[in-house]
């Protein structure tokens, strides 16, 4: 299990075009397999524009307690990029405005941003409809400093969406880390403590699952009984619904395709999933995401490969929906990951 | 020509026999497809049915196969252990209930 980053172990994968460089060349080089462009231009979905916004999505900074395996970020202990308090009010000010109904905070460990409590409680006053924070769980146990987290989600009505790869000790901590299970569990009973994951509570409670190596996940519904069941016999936990979320060939989780000789059978397993009707709802196509240092991306994916959305508006702080919404969607190899199977995005299937 | 029999790349090619068969190749995988959707028993169940199978028929196509469809249902490792100890167990039962026939016949031909 890696106690790093790519970036500090000085890995050549921390290198954005080196990635590019895998999923552009090899067996799509090669016409082995069609590359994505040419996949959705077959039903006509190329170029891919946007529909109507609706997830503006904030990453926080790539700090994290946690250094998992797959991660797409490369987030880590060691990693120093952080929003700050003055791009926080350039989002602020765009939250106030949106027309989405969904504000997504991620990172890294979002709660590790110094300023994360003030953007909450100024962001929860612009009473945006779905106010979703991706917290990885073991941070409410990392630190006496977050003990209080279930508490002030609650206090905000904030939509917690935690990561949870199985409801088996064994797995997870393969590919979070030795005792992220354990913390995990306690975490996940503090917050049904306070009202969270509740059968008919308002405070939602969503669980996302990740496969814990080189395939893809299975039926979202089919996992979401088994997970339910399995937490409630056994920690008595109980949560709303579990989104399936298939792992893109970036970064960590490329590394780890290629360092474990998968990667070619990932890739002709995802497009082989390819289902055309997943293409229709990817989340490019309603979300917005926004980097620690206030560029503009289609998604959470290309923040991390540093393909910045193909307009005039790049920056938040020259944010315009409109102009915005009128551009193409970038896309690379790495896209088959949200059109394999039921489709994957931040929020689960969508096909 | 492949230098050995099995070639794991050959199982993403298994579509293709019916291009040399289309009605055939067709009807069996609709069929194959049919057979391992939810149904009286779960998607889940039928993926360690195969599982097992698979061993006893030692096909490792199958068994790569379905050790992936396997993870990708969330099944365990134990779960999947226990399926091929189902499957062996059934193999050598299968051997050894012609035991009976070998003592009847032991007994029929002794004085």
């Amino acid at each position: 299990m890696a106690t790093k980053s790519l970036k500090a172990r000085h890995n050549g994968l921390a290198e954005k075009n080196e990635q590019l460089k895998i999923l552009n060349g090899g067996v799509f080089e090669e016409g082995e397999l069609p590359y994505f462009k040419d996949k959705i231009a077959l039903t006509g979905h190329y170029p891919l524009r946007p529909k109507k916004l609706e997830i503006f999505q904030i990453n926080l900074g790539y700090m994290c307690n946690q250094v998992c395996e797959h991660c797409h970020v490369d987030a880590g202990p060691d990693r120093k990029e952080i929003m700050t308090r003055e791009t926080m009010q350039y989002c602020l000010e765009v939250i106030r405005n949106t027309g989405a109904h969904t504000l997504d905070l991620t990172g890294g460990a979002p709660e590790m941003n110094p300023d994360f409590r003030w953007f909450v409680e100024e962001a929860a006053k612009a009473g945006i409809q779905d106010f979703i924070v991706r917290s990885n769980l073991t941070i409410i146990r990392a630190n006496k400093k977050y003990h209080d987290l279930p508490e002030f989600f609650k206090k905000h009505n904030v939509h917690v969406v935690s990561s949870m790869p199985h409801y088996t000790r064994g797995k997870t901590d393969k590919q979070r880390g030795d005792g992220v299970f354990d913390k995990s569990i306690k975490a996940l009973q503090e917050l049904n403590a306070v009202g969270y994951g509740l059968p008919d509570s308002e405070l939602k409670l969503d669980l996302v699952y990740n496969p814990s190596g080189a395939f893809l996940p299975g039926d979202q519904v089919a996992m979401e009984k088994d997970f339910k069941k399995a937490l409630k016999e056994d920690f008595d936990i109980q949560f709303h619904h579990l989104f399936a979320i298939t792992n893109l060939p970036i970064s960590r989780f490329l590394d780890y395709l290629i360092a474990t000789d998968n990667y070619e059978d990932y890739m002709y397993a995802l497009v082989e999933a390819y289902n055309p009707s997943a293409v229709e709802n990817v989340m490019c196509t309603n979300t917005i995401s926004v980097s620690w240092d206030g560029w503009l991306y289609d998604c959470d994916f290309n923040q991390m490969l540093e393909l910045k959305v193909d307009s005039k508006i790049k920056h938040i702080k020259d944010y315009n929906e409109d102009i915005l919404n009128d551009r193409d969607i970038i896309i690379s190899q790495h896209c088959y990951g949200c059109t394999a199977g039921a489709g994957s995005s931040c929020q689960g299937t969508v096909a | 020509m492949a230098k050995s029999y099995y070639d794991p790349a050959d199982l993403r090619k298994f579509g293709k026999i019916t291009e040399w068969s289309e009605e055939l190749g067709t009807k069996f995988f609709d069929y194959y497809g049919k057979v391992f959707e939810e149904g009286a028993l779960s998607a889940r169940e039928k993926s360690l049915i195969a599982l097992a199978v698979a061993h006893v028929v030692k096909c490792p196509y199958c068994i790569d196969a379905y050790t992936k469809d396997g993870l990708q249902k969330g099944i365990t490792k134990e779960e999947m252990m226990e399926a091929v100890h189902a499957g062996a167990a059934i193999e050598s039962g299968a051997t050894l209930v012609h035991g009976v026939q070998m003592m009847n016949k032991y007994d029929k031909l002794s004085m």
